[in-house]
């Protein structure tokens, strides 16, 4: 698993020509684009716009038709999610994957035991004292640590199931976190949270993610949210980037306000 | 699961099955060891239900682990019990790794259903092996332990303790187990397969691992049931065999790895004390209280219920 | 080709039986998605009741050819009285549960019946043989074999049709095709599905009661005569698919066939060879010939 890792010249994450296709549905056409180390980038776009298909095809959920995926200089393309989750590429998902009969903690556990597990067989049989690959503590202590982060540690001990939606999104980045990851694909991670505090979550998830030297890449509906959040914004539709620079710029070109953001409900 | 409580319980239950069990009389020793033989496989479905998974044919690895005991005794003369375990749990890991390559890639009610037909075969093979003895099968030596050899009036007990140090072991292991990296993603697996994949992790390797552990802790039970009883018959490979584990299993619960073997021991009670009240009802008496497990102890089917799959 | 007729013949009347014995099951998986052990109890119960009842028609000086009435009206009667209160009384409640749980009660209460058998008729083996003589005999290849064996023949095609004939052509037959396809649906549709619930349990209990009341005549009826005949069941429908009409006739085909040609070629392999096939479909194909949804697979 990757924590810093070496530093690369050039994007950490390069799409070129990236295409995928269900039945007559074009969900992505020739995407190209090139993610810079530790930036923050905002896709947005309708919905079947070829967001979450990006984000699938990325972490290896999905095999490309054609194209190339290319991470820090290694060719990724094909690789399914398990072993782009162990290169360093995590994601967050719009319906948040949790083990529901574990607890907080437990789930959080689980997560670092696959880390350990990973980095070697010494690790296969270890019970948990063993400090954990990338980080300098004992496991008990780092799952401390994220939780706190993520300002769940007062419910660690409720079973996962059982927490309102704007915590069951902040545990399913949280999990998304462990491994330290060097690029972090969330989809929709504010929607369920009330509008007053969407800018106050998203502040703590970057805060959170950007300590750690991550890059993330966020679909977000809320513009809002984007502007203020977001670095670089990217919009989709019909499975193509229509735009790609600074949120003011993206989001007051025509184009992307007749396709993307006239399609949204106009934020409060 | 109990952390801290539950080496010193095992621990507690294995001294008091040692120094008690010189007392009982010998009838109350045999059922006491196969109760035991046959908590080590409910043990082992336990393993496997925390994943998820249900096993219908936990009884392919018990006759197989008898007959490797069986066969082993026969061959080398001998009823040494360590030599017959070991046996057993070389023949069970090797199956079990092989037909875990198929076995580890279903779920749900057809890993059932391929686990029942692969211990339907182990039977048929066995019903029609003349040199195993089809459906009589054959007897074992007397037993030993590494050159002791206990007389008529000890050896009730000699097997008894062999098989409380057996089952202790087994049960601090997996309890052990449970706490590495690889025992915690079994629940993991059962509620959410896809998020274990995309944290980094096989889950059907995983499965693979269990499987093979679940087959060499059922195999340890058919051994030491073989050197009790001291007969081996195709029957231990048929599917109320198998029925009879998943019983246990349910009665007791995954609560604690001590768990299988109180309901080991519950059922063997009931069993004995139902069948001596009058042998046409002791079935009912069961399936009655499994019954009543069902309706009103969700927690001994507490795997089962937590059963989960979140919408991807 | 001598050699092969007798291969064919008790092929055919032994397929003829594992789709009337398999029939229920997989009628009952498909629309309730549940496995019922206690189909083995019906069969049975079928079985003891034909046996029971037809010996006491028979030693009361009725006519012997009245005994055929006697021997599938005592089965179905039986089937029909029992079902309901299962399903009813302790099923019913299950319902909502996971599927290993309802398998489980079902589980329990073949435990349960087993002894009620016993209980009900004691240990001692019936025999009924007569009805199995009475319609004689006929010669296939110099071989004689029993009329009585085409009786489940025909009955296997004609149950097969009427099935067929009340799934696809009257109302109530879509109407179950609608809540199999989708019982919340249904509900809401304003269907009736607790009554299908029970009809079709109904109808499998009786299935599996009849192929034990026909199988009566032909052995000695024992307890525990059931026991076989829920595995065997299994590997049918598994090998057709669960759930699958179409399936349960052809899986019964492949089985009786295979099974026919191991006794007759290599009778070691009786046994093992039809729970291979049975594997070999899981490890292949999972849903079976042709099974209803594609099973989860990693």
């Amino acid at each position: 698993m990757s924590g810093a890792g070496v530093a690369v010249d050039g994007p950490i994450l390069e799409v070129r020509g990236l295409s995928k296709r269900f039945g007559a549905v074009a969900a992505a056409q020739d995407i190209d684009v090139g993610i810079a180390e530790r930036s923050v980038v905002g896709l947005i776009g309708a919905n079947g716009a070829g967001k979450t298909t990006f984000i699938n095809m990325v972490t290896g959920y999905l095999k490309p038709d054609a194209g190339r995926i290319t991470y820090a200089s290694r060719d990724i393309t094909g690789l399914g999610p398990r072993a782009t989750a162990r290169l360093g590429i995590a994601r967050s998902f719009q319906i948040p994957q949790l083990y529901g009969s574990l607890t907080v903690l437990e789930n959080v556990m689980v997560g670092l035991g696959i880390v350990v597990r990973n980095a070697g067989l010494g690790g296969f049989f270890a019970r948990g004292r063993p400090h954990v690959p990338g980080y300098d503590a004992p496991e008990g202590e780092v799952a401390e640590r994220l939780l706190a982060a993520f300002s769940l540690l007062d419910c660690r001990n409720e079973p996962a199931r059982a927490l309102a939606g704007g915590l069951r999104k902040l545990l399913d980045i949280a999990l998304a976190m462990i491994g330290r990851p060097r690029i972090l694909l969330l989809d929709e991670p504010t929607s369920g949270v009330s509008t007053e505090e969407k800018f106050a979550v998203m502040a703590m998830i970057l805060g959170a993610v950007r300590a750690e030297g991550a890059t993330v890449l966020f679909v977000e509906h809320d513009m809002e949210v984007v502007e203020r959040s977001a670095e670089r914004v990217l919009a989709f539709y019909d499975g193509r980037i229509i735009a790609d620079g600074e949120p003011r710029a993206v989001l007051d070109d025509p184009g992307v306000q007749r396709r993307v953001v006239g399609a949204v409900p106009e934020p409060r | 699961m109990k952390r801290d409580r539950t080496p010193r319980a095992v621990g507690a239950a294995l001294l008091a099955l040692l120094a008690g069990g010189m007392l009982l009389p010998p009838w109350l020793q045999f059922l006491l060891t196969i109760a035991l033989a046959q908590g080590l496989v409910a043990l082992s479905l336990a393993l496997l239900l925390r994943a998820g998974l249900l096993s219908f044919g936990q009884a392919l690895y018990y006759c197989l682990g008898a007959y490797a005991a069986g066969v082993a005794g026969q061959l080398w003369h001998t009823g040494d019990m360590v030599v017959q375990m070991a046996c057993a749990c070389a023949a069970a890991a090797l199956t079990a790794w092989v037909l875990g390559y198929l076995l580890a890639r279903y779920r749900g009610i057809y890993f059932g259903l391929l686990s029942l037909a692969l211990s339907m075969i182990l039977y048929g093979l066995l019903v029609k092996s003349e040199a195993l003895g089809s459906t009589d099968g054959f007897n074992i030596p007397r037993p030993s332990v590494l050159g002791l050899h206990p007389q008529e009036s000890t050896v009730r007990y000699v097997v008894l303790a062999v098989a409380a140090v057996v089952s202790a072991g087994a049960a601090l292991a997996v309890h052990r187990y449970l706490e590495t990296p690889l025992g915690r993603l079994a629940p993991a697996i059962r509620d959410n397969e896809i998020r274990v994949e995309y944290m980094g992790a096989s889950a059907r390797a995983a499965v693979h691992v269990k499987y093979v552990i679940a087959a060499v802790l059922a195999a340890l039970g058919g051994a030491i049931a073989a050197a009790t009883v001291g007969h081996i018959d195709p029957d231990m490979a048929y599917w109320t065999t198998s029925g009879e584990f998943v019983f246990i299993a349910i009665l007791a619960g995954t609560g604690s790895v001590l768990a299988p073997f109180l309901g080991a021991i519950v059922y063997g009670l009931i069993h004995s004390v139902a069948y001596g009240l009058s042998p046409n009802t002791w079935q009912l008496t069961l399936g009655s209280a499994l019954l009543l497990v069902i309706a009103f102890l969700p927690e001994g089917l507490w795997s089962l219920g937590a059963h989960r799959r979140s919408p991807s | 080709m001598a050699q092969l007729l007798p291969v064919a013949v008790d092929g055919v009347v032994y397929s003829a039986w594992l789709f009337i014995s398999a029939l229920g099951l997989t009628l009952v998986y498909g629309v309730m998605r549940m496995i019922n052990i206690t189909h083995g109890s019906f069969y049975a119960l079928g079985a003891y009741a034909a046996a029971a009842f037809t010996g006491a028609w028979l030693r009361a000086g009725f006519p012997p050819w009245s005994s055929y009435g006697v021997l599938l009206g005592s089965a179905v009667a039986v089937a029909l009285v029992i079902a309901p209160l299962i399903e009813r009384g302790i099923l019913r409640r299950m319902y909502g549960r996971d599927e290993a749980v309802v398998l489980l009660a079902t589980y329990a209460l073949f435990l349960i019946l087993e002894d009620v058998i016993k209980l009900v008729w004691g240990v001692n083996p019936y025999f009924i043989a007569e009805p199995y003589g009475l319609l004689g005999s006929f010669s296939v290849g110099g071989l004689s074999y029993p009329v009585y064996d085409l009786l489940f023949v025909g009955f296997a095609g004609a149950a097969g049709l009427v099935l067929a004939v009340v799934l696809q052509r009257t109302r109530a037959g879509k109407l179950l095709l609608t809540v199999i396809e989708d019982p919340e649906l249904a509900r809401a549709m304003g269907i009736d599905v607790g009554r299908f619930y029970l009809v079709t349990f109904a109808v499998g209990a009786v299935l599996a009661a009849i192929a034990g009341g026909l199988t009566a005549p032909t052995v000695s009826v024992v307890p525990g005569l059931g026991v076989d005949v829920i595995v065997l069941s299994f590997s049918v429908v598994v090998i057709g698919g669960l759930g699958s009409l179409r399936g349960a006739a052809l899986g019964a085909l492949i089985v009786g066939v295979v099974r026919s040609a191991a006794v007759h070629y290599a009778p070691q392999l009786e046994l093992f060879v039809i729970y291979l096939v049975m594997a070999m479909v899981l490890a292949l194909r999972p849903r079976g010939l042709f099974g209803l949804a594609e099973p989860r697979r990693i």
